[in-house]
């Protein structure tokens, strides 16, 4: 079975790349990836509201990889990371897409998928009144989430989320999630 | 009281909790992977201040960006002045957004929803 981490980029050529990283998520390349795009965007003199939706997105899709990624399989390349994820930011005409790659393990595969599902076939309305029922009720994982990140990433954009979980082997899945974020919501 | 006086950084946001005049501001951005350890110190300042509160205390909330983390601490904030305007004391809630940012007023309205106290929702125009 070929697995290549990038095969999802090829198979999705449109938009520029501006920045792309794959390996160990820490606190400096959150840093760093940040300076980054939001320094891009001034140069791109985007729009405050558009610039402001794609750094909050930004910042929710990387501390995601942060507190939620799973350990690398045991026979992945880069064995250094404690946290692998990997990360694109394209720019498509008036859009951005944020797109995040990382290992998940089945079980928790399942659990990702089906939250995905829920806040996918929800309306607007109802992914305000779920972020409020979360951050009213939910206390802070240990883990240092606050289960609010996907809700919120959904909330600003008004966009469905596009995803995929591509086998790895019979214990890990990569999963790719593809987020639009755009002028009109 | 001892103020709290936090300089801002890229991450977190600038605080200023002064007990004498009751005046609090919290400014800039808050996007810490860990929101409990920088906010935890706030909330402990703010069981304290709740036991001798001056009879108005004025809350002013300017933030640029905060992450999901930190909308949790910041409910704890909130929840602490909920028990100090509770107990019969006058509370003010100022809540900045700049005038494109609708994500950041409803931001403000979904606290102002949870929280029994009186908000004024503040457009920022440059």
């Amino acid at each position: 079975m070929s697995f290549d981490l990038e095969t999802y980029f090829s198979e999705k050529p449109e938009g520029n790349i501006i920045l792309f990283y794959k390996g160990n998520v820490d606190s400096d390349v959150i840093n760093h990836v940040l300076d980054t795009v939001e320094e891009k965007m001034i140069a791109a003199n985007e729009q405050s509201r558009l610039r402001k939706k794609v750094y909050n997105v930004l910042v929710e899709s990387l501390q995601n990889l942060y507190h939620h990624v799973d350990k690398v399989p045991a026979d992945f390349e880069d064995q250094s990371a404690e946290r692998y994820g990997m990360l694109a930011v394209k720019k498509d005409g008036n859009s951005y897409r944020i797109i995040t790659g990382n290992f998940v393990n089945l079980e928790n595969a399942l659990k990702l998928e089906a939250k995905i599902k829920r806040i996918n076939r929800s309306s607007h309305e109802e992914i305000k009144e779920l972020y409020k029922f979360i951050l009213n009720h939910q206390r802070i994982s240990a883990k240092g989430g606050g289960g609010l990140g996907l809700v919120d990433i959904a909330r600003k954009t008004g966009n469905k989320f596009i995803y995929s979980f591509r086998k790895y082997n019979d214990t890990y899945s990569f999963f790719y999630l593809d987020i639009l974020v755009n002028e009109e919501n | 009281m001892e103020p709290i006086i936090i300089e801002g950084t890229p991450k977190t946001p600038t605080v200023k909790f002064d007990a004498a005049q009751g005046i609090f501001e919290i400014k800039g951005r808050s996007i810490p992977e860990n929101s409990v350890e920088f906010y935890k110190p706030l909330v402990d300042w703010l069981d304290s201040y709740k036991e001798g509160p001056l009879p108005k205390t004025v809350v002013n909330i300017k933030l640029e960006y905060f992450n999901t983390s930190s909308s949790k601490c910041i409910l704890d904030v909130f929840k602490k002045l909920e028990a100090i305007h509770k107990a019969k004391n006058e509370v003010e809630v100022n809540w900045y957004y700049e005038e494109d940012d609708e994500d950041m007023l409803e931001a403000g309205e979904d606290y102002e929803s949870i929280i029994r106290v009186p908000f004024k929702m503040i457009e920022i125009v440059e």
